[in-house]
């Protein structure tokens, strides 16, 4: 599986992307692969308030309904309106057009509390075991 | 029996007709005379034209591919789909309960209300509790009550700050639900190591702001909280309140009392531990029992009874409300009273001690083929897991597909959610060893299967109407109305309609 190391990762499997000022977010590879097929999201609304490690969104697929949890405090500052049409992005782009939203952080520094992909990768090998 | 049938729409053809109206001795008139023109439908109804025997053999075919306990298996863990006894739909039809109107004079109601009334003295006894309300119409409804109960018992007491309620990790979905829907803050406790609330992890997470724990005991895997007195009285040192998720009581009649263990608030699931009939969305019942310090807020009305005389108490000022019309889903309530009626003390106690030697029974004769994930005995329910299997490529979905083709109901799958590849199995007391034999049997073989031909089971059921649904299609794009469905037809020329082909089962 594909974990890009230019992102931050939660332990809740969420990704965190630095773009400028702001924070994108959304799920992992391994995230959606163990949803399967995403049939819906309802999504944060825009100034919406986020907490780390907080659940923020949900997201359902034929399995069960997940929460998902913030990275990073924050305010919402977008979110990705194409998901509502076709939450199949999620499984098919999880790190490009599958991405949630996006925060403008309250504290920058809160993601050194995420992992980097390899501590990530290794968290899911632990979990595996 | 098993092709696909038609709808009905599809059978029809102009100018049949299933009716036919005797010679009017009135004159008609033009109704577009009678009724303004924005008060009419435009186009016309759409109904399809059928004769009678076509319209018949229509819906009795369809009926013939229901699945249910009358004819089936149906091991459907955490629903308690035990066989619904004859006896109480002859009771609920008897004409002094099903043809009363709820708003009669108190005095030619008697029967209804000494029923209800027994009723409630009945489940008060099974569960340890001080007074019941019967009005909640199904399980979430009733954790929706025990919530409004948990917050004005607080607020009565000037203590404003009870904003959390907890939930395990393995709880039921409506737990969390019904608690964030009345606007508390939800708080996760993890399961440990043996598959029980982590002791340590709920004392890190309660304080002077705990609501209540929502527990259910034995819990979804199947297993009894036996910490539960340490549990009750962790939170009840916080000042906070224990509810009491009754879905598994169908382990404890007789045996163990909720009330006992210290809950303070308790529902029970009528149409899973005292067998009426449910699947398909209801209707249900779920009264709600609370000790004496929650009494004040019950909702209005209670039944009351005087020197023999049954009356409805309305008098309740700290009362919660109303939660229903009048008292609730009264036939159910008529066929859960003739049911422990019927049983008796013994009686009881012997479907709960029935229901655990089965479901351990059956434990015991998969584990091998099965990864049966904590050790020990189960209550009344197990889960057991795919993992093996997994391995294969086969996953519990395929598993439980399967068993349709030997005219077994699936299990819960994927549930609960702190167990991969979950299977949860509860074939409750009402199942003779034969067909837990067969069911055995039926396991081990597509345990067989699995490693024979992996590929293969992912087309299974082979001998059903409907094989695998498009699931995400159906989720995705749904079509509920035959217009929807014309018009889907008429964009892409396709028929094939997505339907989840799952019976839905009540919660």
């Amino acid at each position: 599986m594909n974990f890009p190391s230019e992102l931050k990762y939660s332990k809740s499997h969420e990704w965190a992307k630095q773009d400028g000022d702001k924070i994108v977010v959304g799920i992992t590879e391994y995230a959606q692969k163990e949803l399967s097929d995403v049939v819906y999201v309802e999504l944060p609304a825009e100034e919406q308030e986020t907490q780390q490690s907080k659940a923020i969104c949900i997201v359902e697929s034929v399995k069960a309904a997940f929460d998902i949890y913030a990275p990073v405090s924050g305010t919402v500052v977008e979110f990705n309106k194409q998901l509502e049409a076709d939450p199949g992005l999620i499984n098919r782009d999880p790190y490009g057009e599958g991405w949630f939203f996006s925060v403008t952080p309250s504290n920058v520094s809160e993601l050194d509390n995420l992992l980097s992909n390899k501590e990530y990768e290794q968290l899911l090998s632990q979990e595996a075991k | 029996m098993n092709k696909e049938t038609p709808l009905v729409y599809e059978l029809s053809q102009e100018g049949k007709k299933g009716f036919s109206l005797p010679h009017s001795h009135f004159d008609s008139s033009d109704i577009s005379k009678l009724v303004p023109e924005s008060l009419m439908r435009d186009p016309e109804m759409d109904l399809p034209s059928v004769s009678e025997p076509e319209l018949v053999r229509h819906y009795v075919n369809l009926s013939q591919k229901n699945f249910s306990v009358d004819t089936n298996f149906y091991p459907l863990g955490s629903c308690t789909m035990k066989y619904n006894p004859k006896i109480n739909e002859d009771a609920a039809r008897f004409d002094g309960f099903a043809n009363i109107h709820p708003l009669q004079p108190e005095d030619s109601l008697q029967g209804i209300m000494k029923l209800l009334f027994d009723l409630e003295s009945s489940l008060k006894e099974i569960t340890g509790m001080d007074r019941f309300t019967l009005q909640p119409a199904a399980g979430a409804h009733g954790e929706l009550c025990g919530m409004m109960l948990v917050k004005s018992y607080h607020e009565a007491r000037g203590d404003m700050k009870r904003k959390n309620v907890l939930v395990p990790d393995s709880s039921h979905g409506t737990n969390p639900a019904s608690a964030a829907l009345f606007g508390f803050n939800v708080v996760e406790v993890k399961s440990d190591e043996r598959g029980r609330v982590d002791l340590a992890h709920l004392k890190s997470l309660i304080n002077d702001e705990t609501a209540c724990l929502m527990l259910t005991n034995p819990n979804t895997i199947g297993l009894f909280e036996d910490d539960i007195q340490q549990i009750q009285k962790a939170i009840h040192d916080v000042g906070g309140l224990l509810y009491y998720d009754g879905a598994n009581m169908n382990a404890l009649l007789g045996i163990a009392r909720p009330g006992d263990m210290g809950f303070d608030i308790v529902h029970l699931n009528l149409h899973k531990t005292f067998s009426t009939p449910h699947g398909g969305g209801g209707p249900g019942a779920g009264p709600v029992g609370v000790k004496k310090h929650l009494i004040p807020y019950l909702p209005t009305p209670l039944v009351k009874e005087e020197k023999g005389v049954y009356s409805w108490d309305e008098d309740i000022p700290d009362s919660i409300g109303k939660l229903r019309a009048f008292l609730g889903n009264i036939g159910v309530l008529v066929r859960a009273y003739v049911y422990i009626a019927h049983l008796g003390r013994e009686g009881l106690k012997q479907v709960s001690q029935d229901a655990i030697i089965n479901a351990n029974y059956l434990k015991k004769k998969i584990e091998e083929h099965f990864t049966v994930p904590f050790p020990g005995f189960c209550m009344h329910e197990f889960v057991a897991q795919a993992v093996k299997q997994n391995d294969l490529g086969v996953h519990a979905t395929d598993i439980a597909k399967r068993l349709l083709d030997f005219g077994i109901h699936a299990p819960t799958i994927y549930f609960p959610l702190i167990v991969a590849e979950a299977m949860m199995i509860e074939p409750t007391e009402t199942e003779s060893k034969a067909t837990l034999d067969q069911f055995v049997k039926v396991m081990l073989t597509i345990a067989d299967e699995a490693v024979e031909f992996p590929e293969r089971l992912h087309e299974a059921p082979f001998t059903l109407a409907i094989s695998r649904p498009d699931e995400v299609k159906a989720a995705r794009n749904p079509i509920l109305t035959y217009k929807d469905y014309r018009a889907s037809k008429d964009n892409n020329g396709s028929s094939s309609i997505s339907t989840t082909g799952v019976p839905v089962h009540a919660g």
